[in-house]
């Protein structure tokens, strides 16, 4: 990806334009969801993707497994743009790349069985006849540890971590190469929740897969990843290899959020915390995004924009401190 | 907090309050004690909160339940509070409306709620599993320093044994509608009894190795109207024997004011010594 970004305009809304009739003046507003996100997957590679709620990592997932298109910037998909893709190729890129949703309720049809859910796409692309649905959808409901008897089922009647194996199995009846997992172990119980990450490594080495891996829970970036990219408010602000990052983060939000992670490690812990909210991606702040919370912000932060730079083999981070210092 | 909506009720069994019995107290007994003795925080702060009320008329209202002031007294305490729980602009925000706070100044504002009568106990349910890291600290570390301040006794209700890790002195652990352990913290994250602990701990990711495969408990939580005869958590565990598919286990007192219930408890060296009457 290079140079991605992502913006929202929301229009103005029924009591804005009846207001704006009354002279006020409500313009649409824009929610810059992604700025200028360069990222690079390496096949066979885990990326976790980390950071608090409305800082982008959905947006961002969603233009990878091509749901949206990028405002700016370019996808490249095995070093091709996927503009520049003829209409054979972009198929294949975007059966390629799938993306497994947090809620398996909410993303999967309450009126199918579960043969129709998995095999419906595979179906239509022509990856399978439609006679062999039955014996296909048993292979892949194995596969993601479901027993195929229960093919005939609606969704309502499995549990949520069945429910969570099903969402799998229906992403990887299209042969998929590329996962992107958006938050979808969140709702689950922590003892199940370790059946599916086991499931999701299990998986990763059978079928050579290459994930990215969004969540803001950072004990399961850690155990997945290799590689971890942390976002704050739109932007990249730190990349390492996963376990570096954990052992020292060179960002100050990435410092922030490591020592903000409860563990059992840690007994009767004085909680504190850095100050303040996240603001608002409609009205980003000026300068480095984060400087209003930030413990070691200096002037400069508020006026010139950090850019992502290298600061070790493999490592990236946009903080002054690393280029010159805040004052 | 007797909010069981009917036709559920408190079958058997008895809840002491500073020795006080609260089992079959009528209405106007248990309103006396709710929001005044005992405070109940949410995961939805909108639980407490009216969305068409401003903040101050609701904090008024929480005051004036439980004892007579004049409204001036009663809104210096209600700005106060919100300036305890680190609302910035108290004596603005009172004039809002919840709708008008984050997720997370919400939460705040139903804490201010909850301490405004200085309860003797405040009830957690799940109060930061919404809210994200940052945030969730920022939580904690208030009501950490406000029970200390207070003397307040704190019942966090959580799935997040980090938290618990964190925060609690001491912990129990229910499955299927039992406690199946208690103990001091240390105790049971250290050396766990009951093999549901045992499980939970090791499933995080967090104590795991990366890139390995987790410890997982096999199968999933029962439904509560269809219990297993013996032990609940014996379709799941490793450890079971015949005796816990055919015999529910006792709850069994170790030293260091711990219970597990359990027929194989783990933890040799924590012999057994005695039973408790249930
Ligand atoms: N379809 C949409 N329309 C308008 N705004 C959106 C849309 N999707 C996301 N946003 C906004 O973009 C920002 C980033 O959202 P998201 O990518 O979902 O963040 P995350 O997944 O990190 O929580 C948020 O402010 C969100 O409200
Ligand atoms: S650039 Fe400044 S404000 Fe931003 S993280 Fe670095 S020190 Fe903090
Ligand atoms: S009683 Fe038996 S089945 Fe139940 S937790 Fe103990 S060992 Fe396991
Ligand atoms: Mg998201």
């Amino acid at each position: 990806m290079q140079g991605i970004s992502k913006r929202f305009t929301t229009p103005v809304d029924l009591a804005g334009r009846l207001a704006n009739l009354l002279g006020a003046n409500h313009q649409p507003q824009t929610v810059h969801a992604v700025s200028d996100v360069n990222l690079a997957v390496i096949p066979g590679e885990v990326v976790g993707l980390v950071g608090e709620s409305g800082c982008g990592k959905s947006t961002l997932g969603r233009m990878v497994a091509g749901i949206y298109e990028p405002t700016e910037g370019k996808i490249s998909y095995q070093g091709k743009d996927m503009r520049l893709m003829t209409q054979t190729e972009a198929r294949q890129a975007s059966l390629s790349v799938q993306m497994i949703f947090q809620d398996p309720m909410s993303s999967l049809n309450p009126r199918m069985r579960v043969i129709d859910i998995v095999s419906e796409a595979p179906v239509y692309h022509g990856i399978i006849e439609s006679a062999e649905r039955g014996d296909y959808v048993a292979t892949i409901l194995k596969k993601v540890g479901l027993d195929p008897v229960f093919m005939q089922r609606y969704p309502h009647q499995f549990s949520g971590g069945q429910r969570a194996r099903i969402g799998i199995a229906r992403a990887l009846a299209v042969n998929p190469k590329f996962l992107v997992c958006d938050e979808s172990v969140a709702a689950l119980d922590v003892s199940i929740q370790a059946q599916v990450l086991n499931l999701f490594m299990l998986l990763r080495q059978e079928l050579n897969l290459t994930y990215l891996f969004i969540s803001h829970d950072l004990g399961v970036v850690r155990h997945l990843s290799d590689r971890v990219v942390i976002m704050y408010l739109g932007c990249v602000v730190e990349t390492a290899p996963a376990a570096e990052l954990f052992d020292a983060p060179n960002h100050p939000y990435s410092q922030a959020l490591l020592e903000n992670v409860p563990t059992l490690k840690l007994r009767h812990k004085r909680f504190s915390s850095i100050k303040g909210e996240i603001p608002s991606p409609m009205n980003p702040p000026t300068g480095c995004h984060f400087h209003p919370r930030c413990p070691k912000a200096g002037p400069r932060c508020s006026v010139e924009q950090p850019v992502l730079r290298p600061i070790s083999t493999g490592r990236q981070s946009a903080c002054h401190l690393n280029d010159g210092g805040v004052g | 907090m007797g909010l069981v909506d009917p036709p559920g009720r408190i079958v058997s069994g008895s809840i002491k309050l500073g020795g006080k019995e609260l089992v079959g107290l009528d209405d106007q007994g248990m309103r006396a004690i709710r929001g005044k003795e005992i405070s109940m925080i949410f995961q939805d702060p909108m639980m407490t909160l009216n969305p068409v009320l401003r903040i101050d008329t609701q904090m008024i209202e929480a005051i004036d339940a439980h004892e007579k002031t004049s409204k001036k007294a009663a809104l210096a305490r209600a700005q106060q509070a919100l300036e305890k729980v680190g609302i910035p602009a108290a004596a603005d925000r009172l004039k809002a409306y919840p709708h008008q706070f984050s997720g997370g100044m919400r939460q705040r504002v139903a804490i201010a709620i909850a301490l405004l009568n200085n309860p003797s106990l405040i009830i957690a349910d799940e109060p930061t599993t919404a809210l994200d890291v940052t945030i969730q600290s920022q939580i904690l570390a208030k009501m950490q320093e406000l029970c200390a301040d207070s003397g307040t006794a704190l019942i966090w209700i959580t799935h997040d044994l980090t938290v618990v890790a964190g925060l609690a002195h001491r912990v129990a652990v229910m499955y299927a509608g039992r406690l199946v352990e208690t103990g001091f913290v240390d105790d049971v994250l250290d050396h766990p009894l009951h093999p549901y602990t045992r499980g939970l701990l090791r499933s995080l990711p967090s104590e795991g190795i990366p890139g390995q495969p987790l410890e997982q408990i096999p199968g999933m939580t029962p439904s509560l109207g269809r219990l297993p005869p013996g032990c609940a958590f014996a379709p799941r565990c490793r450890n079971a024997t015949e005796i816990c598919h055919r015999s529910s286990p006792e709850g069994t007192v170790f030293p260091n004011q711990r219970l597990a219930r359990c027929h194989h408890p783990f933890d040799s060296v924590a012999q057994p010594v005695g039973l408790t009457e249930r």
